[in-house]
């Protein structure tokens, strides 16, 4: 494996592999506190096109953790704010002898280009392009739900997961989606038919309307974020029907299952998909994910860069 | 040895028994078998098929505005290797074609160049914006004479504009080209809204923005009775739309692309932007009916919407890239390989698609004629068994963007006479 | 290996392996190991074992059975992933990383008696020594492997060897566990040149 561009192009084997690597790297590094020398001389880039101040720290930590030498591109700042191209950037990017590049970018297929347009010879980790995915947090949430569901287990074959909201806008809910579907789980789509995409009915997953309906059957739920710029009214009517028809608040989390887990791929609206009660209660895992993120995303740059790179 | 005098030997018009065709003087003077050479160069065609050079009613020449992408120089040089006499020149440049100042810079550029007639499209609205009208007469009366009229690149959205539009060119049986695209319905619009742009994350292009443009212009044409044009017609809706309003009555003709026959949307899962185009390459189904509606006439040509950009334009990321893709020099092959299983269709079809219903619906009163005596001597001789590869770096256009480029293409163009002078001579510019 | 092509290797060469211990071989191997650890170590209660995997994990844990079966005690034993340790990793594709399950006992002030199958170059030697460094601070370290084949590239020496297996560099041993490889041998495999 070069480049992580979509979780579409891994295996159920390779999931697994990932996952398991993930579980080392966590013992190893006491959570990610510890230094390993594992890429000591390699270079990772950070190419940010969009700001995301906790995905970038994800990933710069994760590289630092392995020794790596980090560099970071931000959209603000930076050549790539003066209207220099994706092209020209990654030129001077292989110049640089950079032997990864993590891309955060607005348009989807940008990291694909990134691996495959012949610009670079570096490897590619998708942190994220337009609304196609999202593959390391997916990673980290398949690490999460197996540590609380399923430990050790080589599918996720008999879990129900509910993903509710906006998927149409959404790179974590795509990944997840295909994810969730490669390891054998049982996906729930719930959301208004205005924030799903076109032909999801033929997706690896069920999709409802009804998010009342669905609670009680669920082994996770992960709300995805309702972005402030959907909100103008065109996809739904109000912030305040919104959160009556698809928030998880309380009285829906009663409904659900005693082992269930709440997730959130974050940042949330607070009082809009989900209650500040809810996010806070025990069975929320929001801020696990957030270091489980962490973990994944180690494991995938020395999986990606750790070894010979002439015969990945 | 006369100007522009040939005795073609050997040379199968319309795919069908072999014949002779002399040309005299620019004119085609004699068809028949064994007829005598007496002092003409001889142009053996050893049983390649003979047809009436092709007219394209869409192409993209870029020039005035964006001459790095192609120039009404290479678009000739373009148009006349892939077979064709005539092409007709969208309006919009920069500055756009607007005004009679304009259209003649284009035709006079045509003229001087000299491979192949220019005509260009005036555009419906001034500047492309949908608002005003445009000296529709005053383009009309011009030099270039045009009588076609599109703001292509654009939909005329409002239906006021789109009457009044096609009302207003009835004074001098002109005709408008509509590019169906319902904005609202495809803001951001990126390739055809289905499953695969679900799963691509890439914001959809609803067959429907397309359709209901259609339906709406059918309707407002047959109201005003007036001359409507369709262009770029991509959808198996569009397709049905256009045959009911035919058998309305309905004044109205439709093109298809040659890529929007042969590709599908599943092209862009690779996110390469040589395939990013508007409108988008469409699912099997309906290249499956666009086809079906290319041979039974529902569609009545083939238009090549030749969309010339700069490298820099495709090397990009997706979202960043240029709509649009070339056309000029692979649509013959490109026609072939598409049509080849499809019933009803023969050299004759296609002649008729390419050449006859385009210089019709554009007015081009000297082209699209059949191979007879004395009519003027444009005309390609095809061999229908030599495939040929195509290179990007090898055409005549100053771009590369093709869709095409490694795939080998079932036909080859091999001559073209231009007014009998004899431009293409296997396959290469005759200088 | 990699840089050969595939038609060559097939069209001109072979692999022949001979087997250099049976099951028999490798238990008494074992058993004698154990005795040598129980004479060299003072205080056998004292003692860590971590097996190095893959197959160093399942001969640490019948090393270990043997030292307890020995002096009726249970000698606490885990395992040691030095994969991120190891100063060769850019010459291997990187793989999915294996178990590193050290015992509850810790290994501070701890005699860690080092398992692996194989002792050759040493660098997997030295990246344990790493690891080892990273999880806490020993008394003492020492090495017990199940062959050593020779051609060492580090200053790193067993105190324990099942058996000295003199070998080319063109030959390959492959031990072989029973809870791994459902047999216990030990094979020498070479290639030869077919002429």
């Amino acid at each position: 494996m070069k480049h992580l561009i979509s979780v579409q192009e891994l295996s159920r084997e390779d999931t697994v592999g990932i996952l398991d690597t993930a579980i080392e790297f966590n013992r190893v590094t006491d959570g990610g506190t510890k230094m390993l020398p594992t890429l000591r001389g390699r270079t990772v880039v950070n190419l940010f096109y969009e700001d995301s101040t906790r995905t970038r720290i994800s990933f710069e930590r994760a590289a630092k953790r392995l020794s790596a030498d980090v560099v970071t591109f931000s959209a603000k700042g930076s050549s790539v704010s003066k209207g220099e191209s994706l092209k020209d950037t990654a030129l001077t990017l292989n110049a640089m002898g950079a032997d990864m590049i993590v891309v955060r970018h607005p348009s989807p297929g940008a990291a694909h280009r990134l691996a495959h347009a012949g610009w670079l010879e570096s490897s590619v980790l998708n942190a994220g392009d337009g609304k196609h995915e999202h593959p390391t947090q997916a990673l980290g949430d398949a690490f999460t739900l197996r540590a609380h569901l399923c430990p050790g287990a080589t599918d996720f074959a008999g879990l129900t997961i509910g993903i509710v909201g906006d998927v149409l806008h959404s790179r974590v809910a795509r990944s997840n989606i295909f994810l969730l579907g490669i390891l054998g789980a049982n996906v729930v789509v719930i959301g208004p038919p205005t924030l799903l995409p076109v032909g999801i009915e033929n997706w690896p997953c069920q999709v409802s309307y009804s998010l009342d309906a669905h609670l009680p059957e669920l082994d996770a739920i992960m709300m995805l974020r309702v972005q402030q710029e959907r909100m103008n009214g065109t996809f739904f009517p109000s912030e305040l029907e919104y959160s009556r028809t698809f928030g998880l608040n309380r009285k829906r989390a009663k409904k659900l299952p005693e082992h269930a887990i709440v997730m959130h791929p974050g940042p949330m609206n607070r009082g809009v998909e989900i209650t500040a009660e809810v996010a806070d209660s025990p069975r929320s895992v929001i801020t696990e994910q957030v270091s489980n993120g962490f973990i994944v995303r180690m494991a995938c740059m020395y999986l990606l860069i750790g070894g010979d790179l002439s015969v990945a | 040895m006369s100007l522009n005098s040939y005795l073609i030997e050997g040379a199968r018009p319309y795919g069908e028994d072999v014949q002779d065709i002399r040309i005299i003087g620019g004119r085609i003077a004699e068809i028949g078998i064994g007829l005598d050479p007496e002092n003409l160069g001889v142009v053996r065609a050893e049983g390649r098929v003979a047809l009436p050079s092709f007219v394209d009613l869409h192409t993209h020449l870029r020039e005035p505005g964006r001459e790095d992408a192609e120039t009404i120089a290479s678009g000739s040089r373009a148009a006349t290797l892939g077979g064709f006499s005539a092409v007709f020149a969208m309006a919009n440049t920069a500055p756009v074609a607007d005004t009679a100042g304009v259209v003649e810079q284009v035709w006079r550029l045509g003229r001087e160049t000299g491979l192949v007639d220019v005509f260009p499209i005036g555009a419906v609205s001034v500047g492309l914006n949908g608002q005003a009208l445009a000296e529709l007469g005053a383009m009309a009366a011009s030099a270039a004479g045009v009588t076609v009229f599109s703001d292509d690149g654009h939909c005329v959205f409002d239906p006021l504009l789109m009457r009044r539009a096609l009302e207003y060119v009835k004074t001098f049986d002109g005709v408008i080209a509509q590019h169906a695209q319902d904005p609202r319905l495809t803001q951001g619009a990126q390739m055809n809204e289905g499953e695969l742009s679900g799963i691509l994350g890439m914001t959809g292009w609803p067959a429907v923005a397309e359709e209901a443009i259609i339906a709406r212009d059918v309707l407002l044409a047959l109201h005003v009775d007036s001359r409507l044009h369709i262009c770029h017609v991509s959808t198996a809706g569009s397709v049905a739309i256009i045959r009911w309003a035919k058998e309305m009555g309905v004044r109205v003709t439709a093109e298809v692309t040659p890529h929007h026959l042969l590709l599908t949307e599943d092209f862009v899962s690779g996110f390469d932007p040589v395939y990013k185009v508007n409108p988008p390459l469409r699912s099997r189904a309906d290249t499956l009916a666009l086809r079906e509606g290319l041979a039974d006439g529902t569609i009545d040509i083939i238009a090549t919407d030749h969309a010339p950009h700069p490298h820099e334009a495709k090397d990009c990321e997706w979202d960043s890239a240029a709509f649009g893709m070339l056309g000029l020099e692979t649509a013959l092959g490109v026609v072939v390989s598409a049509m080849q299983d499809v019933p009803d269709w023969n050299w004759r079809t296609l002649s008729d698609r390419m050449s006859s219903a385009p210089a019709r619906i554009g007015r081009a009163t000297n082209h699209g004629r059949p191979l007879a005596v004395g009519e003027s001597a444009h005309l390609v001789l095809i061999d229908p068994d030599q495939g040929h590869l195509v290179v990007a770096e090898q055409l005549a256009s100053l771009s590369g963007n093709t869709p095409y480029a490694g795939m080998t293409l079932p036909v080859s163009v091999t001559d073209v006479f231009f007014n009998g002078i004899y431009q293409v001579k296997d396959g290469a510019l005759n200088v | 290996m990699r840089d050969s092509s595939p038609g060559a290797s097939a069209s001109s060469s072979r692999t022949i392996s001979r087997v250099v211990a049976d099951p028999e071989d490798i238990s008494r191997a074992l058993r004698r190991l154990a005795h040598q650890v129980v004479e060299n170590v003072k205080d056998v209660t004292n003692i860590v074992i971590l097996g190095i995997p893959t197959r160093g994990v399942p001969i640490a844990e019948r090393l270990a059975k043997n030292i307890g079966d020995i002096e009726n005690i249970i000698i606490p034993v885990g395992s040691l992933d030095v994969t991120l340790f190891r100063d060769d990793l850019r010459m291997r594709p990187s793989k999915a990383l294996e178990q590193t399950r050290l015992p509850v006992e810790g290994i501070d002030g701890k005699t860690v008696i080092l398992v692996d199958d194989v002792l050759f170059s040493g660098r997997t030697i030295r990246a344990a020594l790493d690891a080892i460094n990273e999880y806490g601070r020993p008394a003492v370290v020492q090495l017990a492997v199940l062959v050593d084949r020779g051609h060492r590239e580090l200053p790193i020496r067993a105190d324990y060897v099942g058996k000295n297996l003199p070998t080319s560099l063109n030959e390959n041993v492959s031990v072989q566990i029973s809870e791994i490889d459902s047999v216990d041998q030990v094979e020498i495999q070479s290639m030869t040149e077919q002429l």
